[in-house]
């Protein structure tokens, strides 16, 4: 049992990081209808930015929660302009076009930050300084819950919070909902598409850079190529849930990372990546709305 | 009419780059020069290594020593009568990159040896080209045994895994008194499994059991479930024979899940970053090596002192200077070797370097006397090193 209750505490940690970037997917799709497959990549750029950001104004000699919280915000903002900026070149043109030519981009733009990214950072790995520093908080019979881990737990349930907040209880998340629902009668109704479609993109990257950070304090290693499979598996998360869906998201990270960390303990280590895109088969198979999703009857 | 010409346009910018030099690192390739002209004013040799990549500091260490012995052999006259020209390219940790690499410098560079790689799976990409080519290929610290039977043209100047895998089952074995181990392994690599394999082998046949077998891939930052199902058998030591990078962050985990047991690893551990990443965690591990830094044969210290004058103190992530690693010694060693045994050809023609490798007896290199055998591997001795308070501590030596 304390195996058991130890890898649900692994994997939640992990669920976690899905989720915050999984957000960001479901967020983009419900808006604009398009799976934004850089987004693993803003994921990797927040990492990024933690890393220099904390080494440019001295963090790196010791743990330091100013440090943390300074870091976390400029990843953020960084991060939000470089999605609002992605959203501008690469998206908003093709904004009428047919579905498959945003896809396309979306993959170009993801396979540029990556090398890009190698180029301007450097393939190697690197290592972020630990900015929290590690202890056992309490154990629950034999098994021990780090701090790190409650740490990206409690990030990730306020930002998850404070996104509900945004979306149900303020005029933009308002004109996020409208705008998903049917963009041309929201710009009837005198919202500001283009503004909407930017600010969701914002919010999105912004968690995704919170993700990063995170990952950089749970698993300290960051390199340019780091966004490619937890993008894919946020992705899943986000199909899992319901692509669309803002609860969905979180509840289809979560599953993920339980999934993928008991498979990997109980069944075989080796299967651990393969386990995600097993649900994602399965899922499309049997549900494809997902699990929180729910079909739109189109009247005629 | 206008179209065709637009068209040509476009394919001849397309194409224009291809005429110029595609270099690596390194001199640009002589045209024409080929290694039986006897006009050539150089010999070369080409060097394949991860500059950069997860293993980025296997093959900077590598090209350091490597380079460092060159520079002694110029300065001192180069061999027979010519300067040696090192040609090195970058395989960026892959082994596609790496059996490229080793084609473009045969084929384009016209080299006479190749000198590479420190990773089993890029040698073994590259290896076959070699042979191919029938060009002499030297491995300064591959020690999968499959890497020298690719064919008669491929060798190493350092140990190989049974010896590896045998000594540190011992040393568990023996010295830690550990009845059982668990082991985890890199799957996608081809020196993980071999040295896993002989370890456990090993092991089982001097009485000790194996609790578990976990696996992971290089490029993994979690390892937490693995550690967790290894965490519950209670194992008294466990083996890991993974990179650097990993065995960092696997041992920060297992230490974060309360595996407080000591870890075993092998050579691949040999790089600043085990420390960088592990820090406290890797205290109370022990991993073999091909040298120690705190050998106080003079051969060994008057290299140290010789690489820290070239390349400065490296200093370490805590401010210290660490003194060069494994991947650096037997760098310079293989280039110390190829030159000798150009010499002993008389002649730059890769059969005859060749020839004179597997001649090889007694050569004295900084990590100990090469002598090369029948299946082109050195018996070497191994050092086992020890991690205490973030420094790395020698502990014993096994003659082969």
């Amino acid at each position: 049992m304390d195996v058991f209750f130890q890898q649900l505490v692994n994997g939640l940690a992990w669920g976690s990081i899905y989720a915050l970037i999984a957000l960001g997917y479901t967020m983009v799709y419900g808006i604009l209808k398009l799976i934004n497959f850089a987004h693993g990549e803003i994921y990797m750029l927040g990492a990024m930015t933690g890393y220099y950001a904390a080494r440019a104004l001295g963090f790196d000699d010791g743990p330091s929660m100013i440090g943390l919280l300074t870091v976390l915000t400029i990843s953020m903002v960084v991060c939000a302009a470089v999605g609002m900026l992605i959203e501008r070149v690469a998206y908003r043109p093709l904004r009428n076009a047919p579905r498959l030519a945003p896809l396309i981009t979306a993959i170009g733009v993801s396979l540029f930050l990556q090398y890009g990214g190698q180029i301007v950072f450097g393939p190697d790995p690197k290592v972020p300084p630990e900015l929290l520093a590690k202890s056992t908080l309490f154990t629950v019979g034999s098994v021990p819950v780090n701090n790190v881990q409650v740490v990206v737990l409690v990030v990730s349930l306020a930002l998850c919070a404070g996104l509900t907040w945004i979306v149900h209880r303020t005029r933009m998340g308002r004109a996020m909902r409208a705008v998903s629902y049917d963009r041309q009668a929201a710009a009837l109704m005198g919202i500001n598409t283009d503004k909407t479609i930017a600010f969701t993109f914002a919010v999105g990257s912004a968690l995704a850079a919170a993700a990063g950070i995170l990952v950089g304090l749970y698993n300290p290693k960051v390199e340019p190529l780091m966004g490619l499979m937890p993008g894919l598996k946020a992705f899943v998360a986000a199909v899992l849930g319901g692509i669309g869906n803002i609860p969905g998201a979180m509840l289809g990270g979560v599953i993920l990372g339980v999934a993928e960390t008991l498979v990997s303990g109980y069944l075989s280590s080796t299967y651990r990546d393969a386990i995600a895109f097993v649900i994602l088969i399965v899922i499309l198979l049997v549900r494809p709305t997902g699990l929180l999703g729910s079909t739109a009857k189109e009247k005629v | 009419m206008k179209t065709i010409a637009k068209l040509t346009l476009v394919l001849l910018i397309a194409f224009a780059p291809m005429g110029c030099d595609q270099g690596g690192k390194g001199a640009p390739a002589e045209g024409g020069a080929s290694s039986a002209n006897a006009e050539a004013t150089t010999i070369k040799i080409g060097e394949y290594a991860s500059l950069t990549g997860p293993t980025a500091t296997f093959g900077q260490s590598s090209h350091k020593g490597l380079q460092l012995a060159i520079d002694e052999i110029n300065a001192a006259g180069g061999v027979l009568g010519k300067q040696i020209e090192l040609i090195t390219e970058d395989d960026q940790s892959k082994p596609e990159e790496a059996r490229t690499a080793v084609l473009k410098l045969i084929r384009q560079d016209d080299v006479v040896a190749v000198l590479g790689e420190m990773a089993s799976s890029r040698s073994l990409a590259a290896a076959p080209e070699a042979q191919r080519a029938k060009v002499p290929m030297i491995s300064p610290g591959s020690t999968n045994p499959q890497v020298t039977k690719v064919g008669d043209y491929i060798f190493r100047v350092c140990f190989i895994d049974p010896f590896q895998g045998g000594t540190m089952a011992r040393f568990a074995v023996e010295d830690l008194k550990a009845t059982n181990a668990a082991v985890l392994v890199d799957v996608k690599n081809d020196y993980s499994v071999g040295l896993a394999e002989f370890f456990v082998k090993k092991f089982q046949d001097l009485g000790g059991t194996i609790l578990a077998q976990e696996s992971y891939t290089e490029g993994d930052t979690d390892f937490r479930a693995q550690l967790t199902k290894i965490r519950e058998l209670k194992p008294e030591v466990m083996f890991i024979p993974g990179y650097y990078t990993e065995v960092g962050l696997i041992a920060q985990q297992a230490r974060e899940l309360g595996i407080d047991v000591p870890l075993l690893g092998g050579d691949a551990w040999d790089s600043p970053v085990t420390l960088e990443i592990g820090k406290d965690a890797v205290n109370n591990s022990y991993f073999s090596n091909h040298y120690s830094a705190d050998d106080p044969d003079p051969t060994v210290q008057d290299f140290i002192q010789k690489f820290e004058q070239t390349y400065g103190e490296t200093a370490g992530a805590d401010g210290s200077k660490k003194k060069p690693d494994a991947m650096a010694v037997l760098g310079y060693d293989a280039g110390k070797l190829i030159a000798d045994a150009i010499k002993r050809a008389g002649s730059a023609e890769p059969t005859a370097i060749r020839d004179a490798i597997a001649a090889t007896k007694g050569f004295p290199g900084v990590t100990g006397s090469i002598t090369i055998n029948a299946e082109r591997n050195a018996e070497k001795p191994i050092v086992i090193l020890k991690i205490e308070d973030q420094q790395i501590k020698f502990v014993k030596r096994i003659e082969p």
